[in-house]
């Protein structure tokens, strides 16, 4: 997990990901509306919001788990639209989810060996060790400070380990995109340091590529390229931090009153 | 002491039995949340097709020796086929609609000791077992017969083959966090489907077995010895603990040693009454089962 995967210049890739007119309604609600923006290899791009705008609807759209109503998304190029959720995740999008997504009777160091075979995915040899991916599954633990709670159940971490562990088990997959909903939700104030510090080095010293919502605004502005405002399902605003903080629509739209 | 020991033995004996049924109910439950009501049926197909083939309709098999072991492969691998037809065929095609799944099985539980009678009878058939297995060793005093040893350490083998396969192997890893969120196995792209098929192969496969091996206990087949055994199954399933294949071991000789005990110092059938008093009590003192955790 120490090797740095280098950043071409932003013109010369396709972009990882690609939303088009992207929406979705339920019911005659309009939940998501035309959303339409591309993410560059190696960026991370932050969404902000009220509670309600939408943040983690997009999330679910992007990664399969609510079907768009209207619009396209791509993955590397190649149009995902239709695809279901394991076929996205096996074209390297993952993602964690607001609430923690573990299972509390199963070590850590399982949940990565599960994570990692079925990122190896293809043969279904029946007697094929689970120990075939002890190196990538230490590596990984390593790399998340979770080394030394290897053999401990999900269920006794803390918040900020439990999130770690998340962390980990996207990783170990080797994902193109990382979709982080809350990383910080519920980890306890003296854990967001070092789990931002994490979050951080997956994106300056691996190259990562990025997208995160969260409320914490202290914790994205060292964090984000690009921060994406939304605000009743619509993206208001996507531009630096700095732009975005000084555009007048966001501040009257939602920074004036949140901030 | 010698009834004791008599007692002891033949209520591990059962317990084997009861676990051999009740390991694959409560991974299928733990994995899938189906209540496979024809897990029974299952287990009277591996006898009847072991009994088929002892009764010398098997070519190379037979009722002693190696041709017995050859009969009693033959009933399990009957058995494991028909639970992975049962899967593909009835089960998958109802996922998400839990009551008809339920209705599936308990029409296979229904039709197919109906069908075993419409063939062979509905009176019991003698069981042609090996006179090897048929006789009975000393042990502090009392006749134990052997059939309950091979019971026994049929039921260990396969405890111990089920907590190598959980524990050990990628698939038996999968099924194990299938059993604690499924929704987040699907999430990672593992196709969980694989993994029924799979899990209802070995339960298959347990439960034939057990109806092989129930033949030599009982000395006889019959359409309903399946669905009789399943009932102190479930109550084994619900004692364990959903999905677990410890607390299924450990509830299964516990039912088998309370019914024997209870049947012989009691009254004879007070002892399935005592099985159901047993789980009430742990109900209402473990309402997650004995273990409440998985292998």
């Amino acid at each position: 997990m120490t090797t740095t995967i280098p950043v071409p210049p932003a013109a010369a890739v396709a972009p990882v990901l690609r939303l088009r007119d992207v929406g979705w309604s339920v019911g005659g609600a309009t939940i998501v509306e035309d959303v339409s923006f591309k993410v560059r290899e190696g960026e991370f791009l932050a969404f902000i919001g009220p509670n309600g705008a939408g943040k983690t609807s997009l999330f679910n759209l992007i990664s399969g788990l609510v079907p768009a109503g209207r619009g396209s998304i791509a993955l590397d190029g190649a149009d995902i639209t239709a695809q279901s959720v394991p076929a996205r995740a096996r074209r390297g999008l993952g993602r964690t989810f607001q609430t923690s997504s573990l299972w509390p009777g199963m070590t850590v160091a399982d949940h990565v060996r599960l994570a990692a075979q079925a990122a190896g995915g293809g043969s279904y040899r029946i007697w094929r060790r689970a120990g075939a991916y002890a190196k990538a599954v230490g590596q990984v633990l390593e790399r998340t400070g979770l080394a030394h709670r290897a053999d401990a159940l999900a269920g006794a971490l803390s918040h900020g380990e439990k999130r770690k562990l998340e962390l980990a088990v996207l990783l170990v997959g080797e994902p193109r995109l990382m979709l982080l909903d809350e990383p910080m939700a519920g980890v306890s104030a003296e854990e967001v340091p070092a789990l931002t510090e994490l979050i951080r080095s997956l994106h300056r010293d691996e190259g990562r590529t990025v997208l995160m919502v969260e409320h914490h605004m202290d914790v994205l502005l060292g964090l984000a390229d690009r921060l994406a405002v939304m605000h009743h399902g619509t993206l208001l605003a996507l531009d630096t931090p700095r732009a975005v903080m000084a555009d007048p629509t966001v501040q009257q739209a939602y920074l004036g009153e949140a901030l | 002491m010698s009834t004791v020991v008599l007692l002891t033995a033949t209520g591990l004996g059962l317990g084997a039995l009861y676990f051999l049924v009740a390991s694959g109910l409560s991974l299928i439950f733990g994995l899938m949340d189906v209540l496979n009501f024809a897990h029974g049926a299952l287990l009277s197909i591996g006898a009847y097709a072991t009994w088929w083939a002892a009764s010398g309709h098997l070519p190379g098999a037979g009722s002693g020796g190696a041709g017995f072991v050859w009969a009693v492969a033959f009933g399990t691998a009957v058995g494991t086929v028909a639970a992975m037809v049962l899967e593909l065929a009835l089960i998958r095609p109802l996922y998400e609609r839990p009551r008809e799944q339920v209705l599936a099985t308990v029409g296979v539980g229904l039709a197919v000791p109906a069908l075993l009678s419409a063939v062979w009878g509905a009176d019991a058939r003698t069981f042609p077992g090996p006179t090897a297995l048929s006789g009975t060793f000393g042990l502090l005093g009392a006749r134990i017969p052997v059939n309950r040893l091979v019971l026994i350490g049929a039921a260990l083998v396969v405890l111990v083959a089920l907590r190598l396969f959980l524990g050990r192997t990628r698939h038996g890893l999968v099924v194990r966090a299938g059993v604690e969120d499924r929704a987040m196995v699907t999430a990672l792209g593992i196709d969980v489907r694989r993994a029924f098929t799979l899990v209802f192969a070995i339960g298959g496969a347990a439960a034939a077995l057990g109806g092989a091996l129930g033949g030599l206990y009982y000395g006889s087949v019959d359409p309903g010895q399946g669905t009789s055994l399943l009932i102190f199954a479930f109550v084994v399933v619900v004692m364990g603990g959903m999905g677990s294949v410890s607390g299924a071991a450990l509830a299964a000789v516990g039912v088998g040693l309370v019914q024997q005990f209870a049947n012989y110092y009691t009254a004879s059938g007070l002892g399935d009454l005592a099985v159901v008093v047993l789980l009430a009590a742990l109900l209402l003192l473990r309402p997650h089962g004995a273990t409440g955790r998985l292998a």
